[in-house]
């Protein structure tokens, strides 16, 4: 594709609505064109995802692109290729992107393959000069690699919040267009037989404004009732670390990290959580991390912009109590 | 059932950041003082799921396979102490930092090779650059289906029975097989080999092979991505150690120094 211009986001839809992180994908489509010339496509593949296609140029789609099938659903990377396919060879991109989500993760490496280009897996950073730049988390999070495509179109997926969506603007103009692509439900060589989806009580992990977490510190489940406790005085959700998730403490779709949930939020509270890489990689983009930890020496304490370092059964009474009085 | 391991031979992954270093000229990583390298966490766990399923049937063969350095045999005899039955590594001209693309042209090949596979069994990432992206290359370059984050596989009527964790939960799948199918964390503990298993590995069989040996050419084996740029990101400690004369104390202060910073 010589003369691929623009980008090409793969939506994702849920509830009836763009997912937080389609609409990154969108804004940091739209400051790439800026630059670089293009439109900005958003792909939409779902049983009822053409009411959003209004949504996706509010948030910054010059052209949406509708497969709309019942069969799209529940998602399988067999039945959503020729649907992206089709979508990037309409698009004729310089770049497809997709949020390191379940699906983006599944899709993208098998859509470059496809295409016969190179992938960007949880990308952090996407730049352009007279090129495209992707930068990433290498090691566990210990490194950053910046890599360039060598051939067009470039496919990435975005790790969540790393960049920011546009205001939505309703007033914007763009076009929807049909994809023709359906998938062959009868010769489906995955068949979905069923789904468990985990139970959210409150405010989801990621969109949450605060965050509790708590790790193999804790010495057992008992330790998480205790952030739940605390979680519900400040308005927050509770994740748990690869450790405690390994150990059956806590459910894994609350795995904060390189293999989990990625959040930002304003407050992240990290209880008897060590800081190894993997789980910097989920959250060192929260804006105050606090960090209790009875080893002062732990990488949570110093990555933390406040650190109580003593036993966490110790501290959280109080610190519950103490918090209620300033919220009452 | 045949099926194949894939295992990377990494860096070890539980390196304190402290102890990573880069060297940005070669873009490479300088292995840290007295670690020895390790079979990717989520790879022992592949084997261990292949394991399982041979266990569940009774029957059936798995070969491990690595693309890497003769080094990584050691890392192919561990899975054979585990259970496999035999292992290739494949290595020579051309592998010695093969990217993803080429390393799934390469695995695609060798399945081809040996011949006769229903299932590949792989990590859901390597631990080492996290990409995620050779099982489902080596799925498209088959032409198979592929099962992504498996916590648990088992064998039914010829086809495979995945669970699979979703970010939000989890999906059973039923795939026909020949089939790719990455393994997470979730699956549990891979088994210890016993020392007298530890022994017969040595013994198994272990083929060496190269790109060529495998009718692959350089044009197949170049890269999709250049990588311009491996650095260690600068992150400075800016901690403030909330004082207190007990932990109750610190407690009361870490609550006052949130509100001043108007953070709740
Ligand atoms: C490829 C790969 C991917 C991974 N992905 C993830 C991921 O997504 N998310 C993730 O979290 N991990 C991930 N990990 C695992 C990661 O490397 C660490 O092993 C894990 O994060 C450690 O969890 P932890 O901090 O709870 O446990 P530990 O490292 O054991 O830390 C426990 C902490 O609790 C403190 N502590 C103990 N007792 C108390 C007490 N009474 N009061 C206060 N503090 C106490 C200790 O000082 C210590 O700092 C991954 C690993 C690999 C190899
Ligand atoms: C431009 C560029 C330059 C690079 N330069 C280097 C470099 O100089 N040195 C370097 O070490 N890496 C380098 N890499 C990383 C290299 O691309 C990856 O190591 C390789 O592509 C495999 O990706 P991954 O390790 O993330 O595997 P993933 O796709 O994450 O692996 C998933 C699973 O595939 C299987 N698998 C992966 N690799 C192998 C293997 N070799 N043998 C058998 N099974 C395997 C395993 O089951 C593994 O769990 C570079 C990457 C890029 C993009």
């Amino acid at each position: 594709m010589a003369d691929a211009q623009g980008v090409l986001v793969v939506g994702e839809v849920a509830d009836g609505n763009l997912t937080g992180l389609t609409t990154e994908l969108l804004g940091a489509g739209r400051r790439l064109v800026e630059k670089a010339g293009g439109k900005v496509g958003c792909l939409l593949v779902g049983a009822a995802v053409s009411g959003v296609a209004n949504d996706a140029i509010a948030y910054g789609a010059d052209v949406v692109y509708v497969a709309e099938d019942g069969a799209f659903e529940p998602y399988a990377a067999e039945a959503w290729l020729p649907a992206a396919q089709e979508a990037a060879a309409k698009a004729s991109p310089a770049a497809v992107l997709l949020g390191q989500t379940s699906i983006g993760r599944d899709l993208a490496p098998r859509l470059a393959f496809r295409l016969g280009v190179g992938v960007s897996m949880d990308t952090v950073a996407i730049e352009y000069d007279s090129k495209l730049h992707f930068t990433r988390a290498a090691y566990g999070g210990n490194a950053r690699a910046q890599l360039a495509p060598k051939s067009l179109p470039a496919v990435a997926t975005v790790k969540g919040k790393s960049q920011d969506p546009l205001e939505p603007d309703s007033g914007r103009g763009g076009t929807v267009e049909h994809i023709a692509a359906r998938p062959a439900a009868d010769q489906a060589r995955v068949k979905v037989l069923g789904q468990e989806k985990a139970k959210v009580e409150g405010v989801r992990l990621e969109d949450a404004d605060v965050v509790v977490t708590g790790g193999r510190g804790l010495g057992g489940p008992e330790g998480f009732q205790a952030l739940e406790e605390l979680a519900a005085v400040l308005g927050g959700a509770v994740g748990a670390s690869r450790a405690a998730c390994d150990l059956g403490w806590y459910p894994p779709s609350a795995q904060v990290g390189l293999t989990g949930v990625t959040v930002s939020p304003t407050l992240y509270v990290a209880v008897a959580v060590s800081g190894a890489s993997q789980h910097m990689a989920g959250m060192s983009g929260s804006k105050n991390i606090v960090a209790i930890n009875k080893d002062p020496e732990a990488n949570m304490v110093k990555a933390a912009r406040f650190a109580v370092v003593a036993d966490f059964k110790q501290v959280l009474p109080s610190l519950i109590e103490e918090l209620r009085k300033l919220r009452a | 059932m045949d099926m194949i391991v894939c295992i990377k031979q990494i860096p070890d992954p539980e390196t304190p950041a402290s102890a990573f270093k880069v060297d940005e000229a070669a873009k490479k990583v300088i292995p840290a003082q007295g670690t020895q390298p390790v079979v990717s966490p989520f790879d022992l766990q592949a084997a261990e799921a292949a394991l399982r399923v041979k266990e569940q049937l009774g029957s059936g063969t798995i070969h491990v396979l690595s693309v890497g350095p003769a080094g990584a045999a050691q890392a192919i005899k561990q899975v054979l102490a585990m259970g496999a039955d035999d292992g290739f590594l494949i290595s020579g001209p051309g592998l010695d930092d093969p990217d993803a693309y080429a390393t799934a042209q390469v695995i695609a090949a060798a399945a081809k090779k040996i011949g006769n596979v229903d299932a590949i069994f792989m990590g859901r990432q390597a631990a080492d650059w996290d990409e995620g992206v050779v099982p489902m290359g080596v799925a498209e370059l088959l032409g198979w289906p592929q099962v992504t984050v498996a916590k648990a596989v088992t064998a039914a009527d010829g086809r495979l029975r995945v669970e699979r964790v979703l970010q939000d939960g989890f999906e059973t799948v039923e795939v026909i097989t020949p089939a790719v199918v990455t393994i997470s964390n979730e699956l549990g503990d891979p088994r210890y080999p016993k020392l007298q298993q530890i022994m017969m590995a040595g013994r198994k069989p272990l083929a060496q092979w190269t790109a060529a040996d495998l009718g692959l050419d350089a044009g197949q084996l170049q890269s999709r991505m250049e990588l311009e740029r491996l650095y260690v990101p600068v992150v400075e400690s800016q901690v403030e150690v909330i004082e207190g004369e007990s932990p109750a104390e610190m407690a009361a202060n870490l609550a006052r120094r949130l509100r001043e910073a108007r953070i709740i």
